[in-house]
């Protein structure tokens, strides 16, 4: 009776005894799972038009992030840093295209799947080779980006928004509606559409492969370099930040992996999800249970919807 | 099937090859010390400083008196990573080139190579972490921990907070706070606080950090703010500890009553929380900065020199004099087992004499060139940690001030448990090898 | 010239289906065993054993049991790293609770309960294919880990969280624990790969290794010819994790001599599908390529610079290493996606009708 009680009874009173609590988790649920969908939605980009499952989107993210701090320590400008990342981006994605893509087309996914695995070798050697392996502080101040916090009082209590997680939260959203109109508006959005839809087709009609997959991969690595500066704002720019991305994957799962929406919905349901069960019910498991919580939330929505929320329906024929 | 001998022959070619031309290349009368260090991977923010240290105090001396007693040392880093698979392989990989004296700076790799060490008869330094039981010399003559074992170091955290409090009867009904790296090494202080919880009346409040989730802990710290603990207390390592030091800024817990163990000091560590770092506590038993005669020699004949890969102004912060100090450390034991034995170029067993009777006094500092760089250390036959003094140090926005007296850990509560966990763990590795080595009087 | 099978004549079925139909194979294998068996132990140094030949072995079986999975049944997981880990702390336990009992027996039984465990997180795999499937399996991944530290029970509430590996002998040889000698593990270790090598090798061949193909090939068309999918899919995880069991408790016991959590974690499943995929997807022998050229590579390279005489920092040396892996990768994947179990084919393709290929 006791343990029912802690697990059904102990947490809502909890809600209700300090609601300021509850909505600071609800916010930290909703700023990291924005931060999720931000590496999801890089994951997302390649998958659709290569059918590429990037597992090194992860340590594309450290790569930018690295590469933007790097230069700057280096005595370049901030925004001229910031311009410089960019096109190093650029480059790697050009890089990416001719020397593993191109090589590797028509094989399975899985094989696509391990030369990512071998990718992420690439930079993390390079990137600790250029920039050393010593963790570096964002250069939040140059880049204009908001510090400290706001305390909002409310329901008894305060409520703390970080002004960094507010800024994250609108340059997600202005990302992804920017990502949105290039899909639906630009004559390389349709191109990208019609490519995801189908290979062979696309090709038929005149859309160059290998200029889609640039692109696909340049606009996954500005995700990257976004997602980069968001998170190096809040802790450091440092190699563990890789092992986080490994979070994109039950938010990839969740909300399908083709779907724009579906990643920052998924992300959001992650994040919240995963930071309730902590505060609520970690404690009664010892604690810690964040690192797998979001693997669990993934794995029951897919018994009940094997393709993810609002991924393409799985249709199989003999 | 000719092709897997092909790769085989060629493997077993090139290991067999590596060592031996390797060995070749170091001279006859040499002292092999090996470090096994981590510049790679999530933990290098603290690998780095520490590798950093060790190397350049040993090639100073290199440079400056020609090694230790006219006897260079050869020094050879290996990369592990911090990861276990890696140490031990590394280790394997140094055995044969008769190592005097091992240092993996990794709790776990230490675990592994505890029993292999009292097999192959190679000391190991674990300056300050590792297993806190390796502390009793009878059980374990090839482990050696000083100055302070994990458990030494909770106790003086607790000692300092009941100062603060005013007094230990002032504890009673407080909650302290205990956020901590999920993995051996932050597990291990958890009996003696619960042991003293219980003694003194405080509740304890347990927040672990999970390895992957080391730079995602505001979930973790949202339950810090509900519980509101009066004290928090972390043992942290890598990426784990600046990232909990912003995240305990962002809740606006009072940053002098958040205190580190000696690994969750570094410079790097609070840098980064920027003006909301201020005040943050910690443990250490170093002294930091560079005005020592001994670290302006190693400016001047190593790092000036481009002889290293320390960054100049790096040199003097707290980890890389973490570092030197875990090297003067090991050159006092060698030079020990130098004056013990008579001879120039001494093997393992003599340097684990060596260890055994060291004693660095304040006066012997100062002869360093290290005057008032730590405590004086002191080891013998059956304590092999000496259970040294810390003191707690604050970050004021720039750099490490130290505000407190050296603090003595409780001994009395201490002991008993290094006692039962020494035996528990020999009881559990039965038959564990019992102590044949013979004491040396200390110098 | 050497390499020809002209001249061998096939009388019956069991021959012309026999696993090495040719008589140089057979040769061959016998001369790797011999190697294997005498000729490393005898003259290998203690580097290469400990450092190369356990973790090849070790880390080889593990590839073949994850390769039942991925490469046999067509299932992606990447939860191998924590099923090696249910073994090492099944074969702990049992290994401490009854300690009169011959170790060798609880490192095969310390599979048993990875199986089951294997099962229970195969469940899913009914319903969810592919990706999909590979990130759900690591739901088990970080699940197990967090009970690596989070249940003292399985550590016997050591206070540093680890597994402590207690001296055993057989008979009279002490096999685990610190004054067992790498000679011993590595002939131990070897036996038991051998066997169980020996075993995955006719499992697939057979009736059992068929229905897993067919389900690889095409579920839904296996379903059609009478194959119960839920039975053959839980009887590869089932056997998959076994595998993987017995090689986690021998890391545990016969390698590194004591393990931690951290000694089970993601990078290890990653780095077993490597050694899967680089090895070859459904061959036995690509797993032990696989192995080989995984773990083999870094330490050769590690080495490489020491040998000609070269002083680079460990720390670029590791760079470097990880550069080149990474690159590696790449390039094998390019030149042969099939692995390098497809290369030794072809290679021993072209040596059947060398020098004349006409």
């Amino acid at each position: 009776m006791n343990i029912l009680y802690q697990i059904f009874i102990d947490p809502l009173v909890q809600m209700g005894t300090a609601p300021d609590l509850l909505v600071q988790t609800l916010w930290e649920g909703l700023v990291a799972g924005v931060l999720y969908a931000l590496i999801a939605l890089g994951f997302v980009l390649i998958f659709k038009a290569s059918g590429v499952f990037n597992f090194a989107q992860g340590i594309m993210v450290v790569f930018a992030a690295l590469t933007l701090v790097g230069l700057y320590e280096r005595g370049v400008p901030a925004f001229v840093a910031l311009g410089l990342t960019i096109v190093v981006m650029l480059g790697l994605a050009f890089a990416i295209e001719r020397l593993m893509l191109r090589p590797l087309v028509n094989q399975p996914d899985i094989i696509l799947f391990m030369a990512t695995f071998g990718l992420t070798y690439i930079l993390i050697g390079l990137g600790e080779m250029i920039f050393g392996g010593d963790p570096k502080v964002m250069i939040t101040d140059a880049l204009y980006l908001p510090r400290g916090a706001i305390d909002v009082k409310m329901l008894g209590g305060f409520v703390s928004l970080q002004k960094i997680d507010i800024a994250a939260a609108i340059i997600a959203s202005i990302m992804v509606a920017g990502l949105a109109v290039f899909f639906q508006k630009t004559r390389i959005g349709r191109a990208l559409r019609a490519v995801a839809d189908s290979h062979k087709a696309a090709l038929s009609v005149g859309i160059s492969l290998e200029q889609i997959w640039v692109v696909v991969w340049f606009a996954a690595g500005i995700v990257a370099l976004a997602t980069g500066i968001m998170w190096g704002a809040r802790s450091n720019v440092s190699f563990a930040l890789e092992i986080i991305a490994l979070k994109a994957l039950p938010v990839l799962i969740l909300g399908g992996f083709t779907s724009i929406p579906g990643a920052i919905i998924g992300g959001v349901i992650i994040g919240i999800g995963e930071k309730l069960g902590e505060f609520y019910w970690g404690p009664l498991l010892g604690s810690g249970i964040e690192s797998w919580l979001a693997y669990v939330i993934a794995l029951i929505f897919l018994l009940f919807r094997p393709q993810g929320l609002f991924g393409e329906r799985i249709i199989e024929r003999i | 099937m000719r092709m897997r001998n092909l790769i085989f022959g060629a493997s077993v070619a090139c290991l067999v090859g590596a060592p031996v031309v390797a060995s070749q290349a170091l001279a006859e009368d040499t002292i092999f010390v090996p470090l096994l260090t981590y510049r790679t991977g999530p933990f290098s923010n603290s690998g780095i400083p520490i590798a950093n240290g060790m190397h350049d105090y040993l090639d100073m001396l290199n440079e400056r008196d020609g090694g230790i007693g006219g006897v260079k040392i050869a020094v050879e880093e290996c990369e592990t990573g911090y990861k276990n698979e890696k140490g031990v392989e590394c280790y394997e990989a140094l055995k044969s080139k008769k190592p005097v004296v091992v240092n993996p700076y990794s709790t776990g790799i230490t675990l592994a190579l505890i029993p292999k060490a009292s097999v192959d008869h190679i000391p190991i330094l674990s300056m300050a972490y590792g297993l806190s039981a390796s502390a009793q010399g009878q059980d374990f003559p090839w482990i050696f921990n000083p100055p302070a074992t994990y458990w030494d170091g909770l106790s003086m955290i607790i000692k300092y907070i009941a100062d603060k409090e005013g007094g230990f009867d002032k504890l009673k009904g407080k909650t302290i706070g205990y956020v901590y790296f999920d993995g051996g090494y932050g597990l291990e202080p958890i009996p003696l606080l619960d042991q003293l919880a219980k003694d003194y009346g405080f509740e304890v409040k347990k927040y672990p950090v999970p390895p992957a989730d080391m730079q995602n802990q505001s979930g973790l710290w949202l339950s810090v703010r509900r519980d509101r603990p009066a004290w928090m207390i972390m043992w942290g390592w890598g990426a784990m500890n600046p990232t909990a030091v912003q995240e305990a800024a962002k809740i606006n817990y009072p940053m002098d009553h958040f205190i580190g163990v000696w690994w969750s000091g570094s410079e790097d560590d609070a840098r980064p929380a920027a003006a909301g770092g201020k005040g943050y506590l910690s443990l250490n038993f170093n002294s930091v900065g560079a005005n020592y005669p001994a670290i302006q020699d190693i400016q001047k004949y190593v790092v000036d020199k481009g002889k290293s890969q320390t960054q100049k102004d790096k040199v003097g912060e707290n980890f890389y004099n973490r570092g030197v100090m875990n090297s003067v450390i090991m050159a006092e034991a060698i030079r020990n087992a130098q004056q013990l034995t008579g001879k120039k170029v001494v093997n393992a067993e003599d340097v684990r004499r060596g260890f055994e009777s060291l004693k660095i006094s304040g006066a012997r500092w100062k002869e360093l060139g290290l005057d008032g760089f730590a405590g004086p250390i002191a080891v013998s036959c059956t304590d092999h940690n000496g259970h040294h003094a810390a003191y707690v140090q604050q970050w004021d926005g720039t750099k490490w001030v130290k505000i407190s007296d050296w603090i003595t850990p409780m001994k009395d509560k201490v002991q008993p448990l290094l006692d039962a966990a020494a035996k528990d763990y020999v009881t559990k590795n039965q038959p564990w090898p019992k102590r044949t080595e013979a004491c040396d009087k200390s110098s | 010239m050497l390499y020809r099978e002209a001249g061998q004549y096939k009388t019956s079925y069991a021959a012309d289906q026999a696993v090495f139909p040719i008589l140089q194979d057979r040769i061959g294998l016998v001369a790797i065993l011999l190697i294997a068996f005498v000729v490393i132990p005898i003259s290998g140094s203690e580097f290469l054993l400990q450092a190369m030949m356990i973790p090849i072995l070790v880390m080889g079986l593990a590839a073949i049991g994850l390769n039942l999975l991925i490469g046999y049944t067509g299932l992606i997981s990447l939860g191998t790293g924590a099923f090696m880990g249910v073994g090492a702390y099944a074969c702990y336990k049992l290994a401490t609770l009854f300690p009169g009992v011959n170790i060798l027996i609880w490192v095969i039984a310390s599979g048993l309960a990875a199986a089951g465990v294997g099962v229970l997180f195969g469940l899913p795999s009914l319903r969810i294919k592919g990706f999909y499937l590979a990130v759900a399996t690591l739901a088990a991944q970080f699940f197990l880990s967090w009970c690596f530290i989070r249940v003292p029970w399985l550590y016997n509430y050591n206070i540093s969280a680890s597994i402590e590996v207690p001296t055993r002998t057989f008979l009279g040889i002490p096999v685990t624990g610190p004054t067992a000698t790498p000679v011993t593990r590595y002939l131990v270790v070897l036996t038991i790969v051998v066997v169980m090598t020996w075993l995955a090798s006719n499992l697939v061949h057979g009736r059992i290794g068929r229905m897993w193909m067919a389900v690889r090939d095409m579920d839904i068309a296996a379903e059609l010819i009478g194959i119960k999918l839920y039975r053959t899919k839980l009887l590869a995880f089932a056997v998959s994790s076994f595998y993987c069991g017995v090689a986690g408790a021998m890391l545990a016991f016969l390698w590194l001599g004591a393990a931690e959590s951290e000694s089970f974690n993601i990078n290890q499943s990653f780095l077993v599908l490597f050694m899967v995929i680089i090895g070859g997807l459904g061959s036995l022998t690509g797993s032990f390529f696989g192995a080989i050229f995984i773990w083999g590579l870094p330490i050769v390279l590690r080495n490489a610079p020491g040998v000609f005489g070269l002083s680079i920092t460990a720390a670029t040396i590791e760079h470097i290493t990880f550069m080149t892996v990474g690159a590696l990768i790449i390039f094998f994947l390019i030149v042969e996606p099939a692995g390098l179990a497809r290369l030794w084919q072809i290679a021993k393709q072209k040596l059947r009708v060398w020098p004349f290929p006409y």
